[in-house]
């Protein structure tokens, strides 16, 4: 679950993010969308931690976030919030399960090689474990990304973006992907995008507006 | 996957500079490492030799000769003295105890001494085989003349008129081997020492006197010479009466080994700070191309450096990883650096073993060499530092939001 209060995020003065109220039970799937610019990335990145609000309140599995010192915060994120973002940006030194085991053991958890076959094998990925970022096509690194997010079985899986440079069929692809691995963990799934195509796929949907160009 | 695996990694990615780092750093401290051997060695080499030898007499001429001459057996004599003058000052009551030489002949570059026993004594050289020489043109090989030789007891060899190779061959006056020593460490090794008189008799033989086993009982003192005298003072107050009288009171020159031996080591000493000082400069350039390889590195891994903060990386997480790069690096190329200084240093030892010069070996350790390897790892971790600072300070969204 997660809930979000009174949030505004704002740059310098200038107000790029206000939501008054939207909240969401463990488990359920959710489409977050507004034209661009309206901070949808930007209240992704306050749902992963990675970002503090201006001002608001944020509570993700049960956890107040804005409490959080920052190193809780850096373990909270790494064992509760898997993210897929839009430059999917795997390492390019490592291999494709070492990137996997990579979120293991950056979030401290138990690193457990059998967990991250049986998240690559249920990504179509097992034959591509050995192989480095380079050598797979935008599909492949895309699951690889998702695999990476959800390899610490996330109360929340965040994805900013998934479909944007998918023809129809593989877009499609992409967003079952996602479902299906949310629930297969029962996480919390919030995909942030202005893809028309997939609206209808999703019935939970909230809707950011164009920030108003207001001062605070 | 841990922290190690992830430096790995990177290092992997980037081989190329990897190795460039490494041979960079590794050359500087083998440089240090090589000069720390050979002038460790080389000084205590030379305390060993000159230990407890208070002052040498030689013919007029320079003092550093005279040292280099009959406590090294590095350079030529600069003359010989008279016997009786030699007996004057051995009878001086500053004097505790002398030890002649005669030098002047060399057998296959090794240098043959006519010396007493006392020069043996001196130095706690202790037998291998065999007895010590008690007749004339009775010899005893130091351990490096027996070795390379091939000679043992009873082997019988000529000497050769002057101090290298190649020097006439003195026919008719041959040694006999009666004696081995066992390795000592010090000058005596590289020696082929005998009594005086025989030293006397084979230049009586070469001037026509034909029955050499009696030649230098038949010599008159004033025909007697010696090249040097090693002196051990009575008391510490001969330092300031003995030298003055010797240079004074005869056509012989006093020379110090202390004075001398300090004054060749500045000489040599503006050398070796000469190359200490390239080889910082290399470790330098070492440091300063670890720190712009990886300021470098962060502009093209800023976005790895988010990526691994979003995946739960703290702070102190992402500076350690900038840190470990470096001094990985550099512990790799202090490691490599030692390897190589001991491996020249061994190099350099079995040239000058050709060269029956001073002996040098690879094969021993210091414990500067331990600082050497802990100046490596800080010089990595302070090229590391501000990359490491500037990857704990990485501004997750913004980098992410930027792309």
């Amino acid at each position: 679950m997660f809930a979000v209060r009174q949030v505004v995020h704002g740059y310098e003065g200038t107000e790029v993010l206000r939501v008054s109220s939207w909240s969401a039970g463990q488990g359920s799937h959710w489409l977050l969308l507004g034209p661009s610019g309206s901070g949808k990335t930007t209240l992704l990145h306050i749902l992963a931690g990675i970002l503090r609000p201006t001002s608001g309140g944020v509570q993700v599995a049960d956890q107040e976030l804005t409490a959080l010192a920052a190193s809780a915060l850096d373990r909270f994120r790494g064992r509760n919030v898997g993210i897929v973002l839009q430059r999917l940006h795997l390492l390019p030194s490592l291999t494709v399960a070492q990137n996997v085991a990579l979120a293991q053991y950056l979030a401290g958890v138990p690193q457990d090689a059998a967990r991250v076959s049986e998240v690559l094998h249920s990504l179509d990925l097992a034959d591509k474990a050995q192989a480095f970022p380079h050598a797979l096509s935008h599909g492949q690194a895309q699951r690889v990304a998702i695999a990476r997010a959800v390899v610490n079985r996330p109360r929340i899986l965040l994805a900013d973006e998934p479909t944007s440079n998918l023809d129809d069929a593989r877009c499609l692809q992409a967003l079952d992907l996602l479902v299906t691995q949310a629930q297969a963990c029962n996480a919390t799934l919030v995909i942030a995008t202005h893809d028309q195509r997939i609206k209808a796929r999703i019935p939970n949907q909230h809707v950011l507006g164009a920030a108003a160009p207001s001062s605070s | 996957m841990n922290l190690a695996k992830l430096i790995f990694a990177y290092l992997r990615a980037r081989a190329l500079n990897t190795v460039l780092h490494i041979v960079l750093l590794g050359l500087g401290i083998g440089t240090i490492t090589l000069l720390l051997l050979a002038t460790e060695q080389l000084d205590q080499r030379m305390r060993r030799d000159a230990q407890n030898i208070d002052l040498v007499v030689g013919a007029k001429g320079s003092p550093m000769q005279i040292i280099l001459s009959a406590i090294y057996h590095l350079d030529v004599p600069t003359g010989n003295i008279a016997y009786t003058q030699a007996k004057e000052i051995a009878a001086h009551r500053a004097v505790k105890k002398t030890i002649p030489l005669a030098l002047g002949d060399s057998y296959r570059g090794f240098r043959i001494a006519g010396t007493t026993h006392d020069y043996v004594a001196h130095y706690g050289a202790k037998l291998s085989t065999g007895a010590l020489w008690q007749r004339p043109l009775e010899a005893v090989l130091g351990a490096t003349v027996a070795e390379q030789t091939g000679h043992g007891v009873g082997a019988k060899f000529a000497g050769a008129h002057g101090m290298g190779d190649g020097g006439d061959a003195h026919e008719g006056a041959d040694y006999v081997v009666t004696g081995v020593l066992a390795p000592s460490g010090t000058v005596l090794d590289r020696l082929v020492l005998t009594s005086v008189e025989s030293v006397w008799a084979v230049h009586a033989q070469h001037q026509g006197v034909h029955d050499v086993a009696t030649a230098a009982e038949r010599m008159k003192d004033e025909e007697k010479e010696y090249t040097a005298l090693l002196i051990q003072y009575a008391s510490p107050l001969a330092t300031a009466i003995l030298p003055r009288y010797v240079n004074n009171n005869s056509d012989m020159q006093a020379a110090s080994p202390v004075l001398e031996t300090a004054r060749l080591f500045s000489i040599i000493g503006v050398g070796v700070d000469v190359l200490r000082g390239f080889a910082l400069v290399l470790v330098f350039s070492a440091g300063l191309s670890v720190f712009i390889a990886l300021y470098g590195a962060l502009k093209e891994r800023r976005y790895d450096l988010a990526i691994m903060r979003t995946l739960g990386a703290s702070p102190g997480r992402l500076m350690a990883l900038m840190l470990g790069e470096g001094v990985l690096l550099a512990g790799a190329g202090g490691v490599l650096g030692l390897a190589l200084g001991h491996a020249f240093a061994q190099l350099v030892g079995v040239a000058l073993k050709t060269a029956r010069q001073v002996e040098i070996t690879g094969l021993t350790w210091l414990p500067e060499e331990l600082l050497l390897l802990v100046m490596a790892l800080v010089v990595g971790a302070i090229a590391a530092l501000l990359p490491a600072w500037r990857a704990y300070r990485t501004d997750i969204a913004g980098t992410l939001a930027r792309g």
